[in-house]
């Protein structure tokens, strides 16, 4: 389990992005964190990572704290970060250097085969589409075989019909061994389609306003109106997130109450 | 110019009617480069042929081309490049090593970077040439100070490259080793190192033109052998054809030696999606 304990970030100068977020993520959860511009999605991603440092707070795995990045923790970011120096087959290996060759060799194969980019292996990431390299990017990042992988607004910059395309081959390889995701994301679609849980955040200083369960099995049917009544939930609570007069959940409660569910 | 451009798209095309004119052009088009110093040779050789010049100070590429030819049948002309080649060889060397060391350890450890630059910086400012009275007289005046001199010529640009070079690597490209926890060395293998290589080519490159120039002033300060003994032994004896005949082996082992660099790196540089390696054939 994945523990996020009153987990602030205040930037050096002065800007609060986070200010005492706290949840709890079951192993093998997909959850979703929305929210508008400025709201610490991206900080509270890279303080799971332990890419940056949380000013106050803890994140725990497992009841191991996370202050450096950690092995059982995978991310993916906004663009692929390939390194351009690798071919494609060995930038999918990247994580798996201590490994042995022949070892290293199957599990790039087998990842290679899995994202359908078995004839891209021997490819410069230059060659590559930007959805194809967001497929190695994912391979990359499952190949040492995380816990919780998080991703970073993964699917941003791709059109609508390549992403719809990797928001289902995320989920399908997410079958294979079940990681928590924890997904950063502005698409209310998106969210709904792949997560058990969405988190709305709210703005300066970014802080966690609401949460929506979808009830819904997979694969999901963008279709149904079902799915709809999801999305506009979530809709509405993204609007409500970014209306000042709406107050925070956690001060209704009345304050310490940070984990008010 | 503009003929050449339709002739060389032919390259691509499997005809093979098409094959021969366009490989007489794939090699005419490098050739263009020596046209210059071809026509500006040919001029002066007919200004002194026909007498309006007579050529003793500035002799004309015949006599330059025959003092080449005396040196080599000889064997002199080899003994003197073996000599200057070694000392570049190994100035190159030990100036490549701790360049690349140091630049890699001050561009990666910021702490290192502020105990050890400003000094680097300091030591850079000083002409290199001043070194030269001290060299002699702590390593004498044979092979280990002009050595020491080239290595401290090729240093400098070699240290400032590689470190320059690391301090503006992509960060985004850094946190993707941060995520899968490389340690300090393998953060500089493995992500630094591959991200600079453009630049620290380029860096090695011009630490040789430079290794090239020190080999010159070490072997001027005093040298039984060596092309930079031939240059002053020129002078003194009053021998012009034999000056011009080491600055033209100069140029061409310059030249050489910085094509064999290129070469070398090419392969381990095909990655690059760059302005430079889209021209054509």
């Amino acid at each position: 389990m994945l523990a996020l304990e009153r987990v602030s970030k205040t930037y050096p100068n002065g800007v609060q992005a986070l200010a005492r977020f706290s949840a709890e993520i079951k192993q093998g959860e997909i959850v979703a964190i929305i929210g508008g511009s400025g709201c610490g999605k991206s900080t509270l991603l890279r303080a799971i990572a332990g890419l940056d440092r949380t000013s106050s707070g803890t994140v725990t795995l497992d009841s191991e704290a996370i202050a450096s990045p950690h092995a059982k923790i995978g991310i993916i970011f906004q663009e692929p970060r390939l390194l351009p120096w690798l071919s494609v087959a060995d930038n999918i290996g990247f994580g798996l250097a201590d490994a042995p060759a022949t070892e290293r060799r199957e599990k790039v194969a087998r990842a290679l085969e899995r994202v359908g980019l078995a004839d891209k292996a021997q490819a410069w990431p230059r060659e590559l589409s930007g959805g194809q390299a967001q497929r190695v990017a994912i391979a990359r990042a499952l190949v040492p075989q995380p816990e919780v992988l998080l991703l970073d607004e993964p699917f941003s910059a791709l059109d609508a019909f390549t992403r719809r395309d990797l928001q289902d081959h995320l989920l399908d390889l997410w079958a294979d061994t079940r990681p928590t995701l924890i997904l950063v994301t502005h698409d209310v679609d998106e969210a709904v389609v792949l997560a058990d849980r969405v988190l709305v955040m709210r703005p300066r200083p970014g802080r966690l306003f609401d949460q929506i369960e979808i009830n819904l099995g997979r694969p999901r049917d963008r279709n149904s109106p079902l799915f709809e009544n999801f999305k506009r939930s979530v809709l509405t609570s993204l609007d409500r997130s970014l209306d000042r007069s709406v107050p925070d959940r956690d001060a209704m409660q009345g304050p310490g109450q940070a984990m008010w569910w | 110019m503009i003929s050449d451009a339709p002739a060389l798209q032919q390259t691509s095309e499997p005809a093979e009617s098409a094959a021969a004119p366009s490989r007489i052009l794939r090699y005419a088009r490098p050739m263009l480069g020596v046209l210059l110093p071809l026509i500006l040779a040919l001029g002066w050789e007919l200004v002194v042929w026909f007498g309006w010049s007579n050529g003793r100070l500035v002799p004309p590429p015949s006599r330059v081309f025959a003092t080449i030819a005396d040196l080599a049948r000889s064997g002199e002309l080899i003994r003197h490049i073996a000599a200057t080649l070694w000392r570049v060889g190994l100035g190159f060397a030990f100036g490549v090593v701790a360049g690349t060391l140091l630049g890699a350890i001050s561009g990666y450890w910021s702490l290192a970077r502020r105990l050890l630059d400003p000094t680097v910086q300091a030591l850079r400012a000083i002409p290199s040439l001043a070194w030269v009275p001290l060299f002699i007289l702590w390593l004498g005046i044979f092979e280990t100070s002009k050595i020491v001199l080239i290595a401290v010529g090729v240093f400098f640009p070699v240290y400032l490259g590689v470190m320059g070079a690391i301090l503006i690597v992509d960060r985004k490209i850094v946190e993707v080793g941060r995520t899968f926890r490389l340690s300090g060395p393998a953060m500089i293998r493995r992500i630094l190192l591959p991200a600079v290589l453009p630049a620290y080519i380029v860096s090695l490159r011009v630490g040789l033109g430079l290794g090239w120039m020190f080999v010159v002033a070490a072997e001027l300060i005093g040298a039984s052998e060596g092309l930079g003994y031939l240059l002053l032994d020129g002078q003194q004896l009053g021998k012009p054809a034999q000056i011009l005949a080491a600055i033209v082996i100069f140029a061409i082992l310059g030249k050489l030696t910085d094509w064999l660099i290129e070469v070398a790196a090419a392969p381990f540089l095909r990655w690059q999606d760059a302005f430079g390696r889209t021209k054509g054939a």
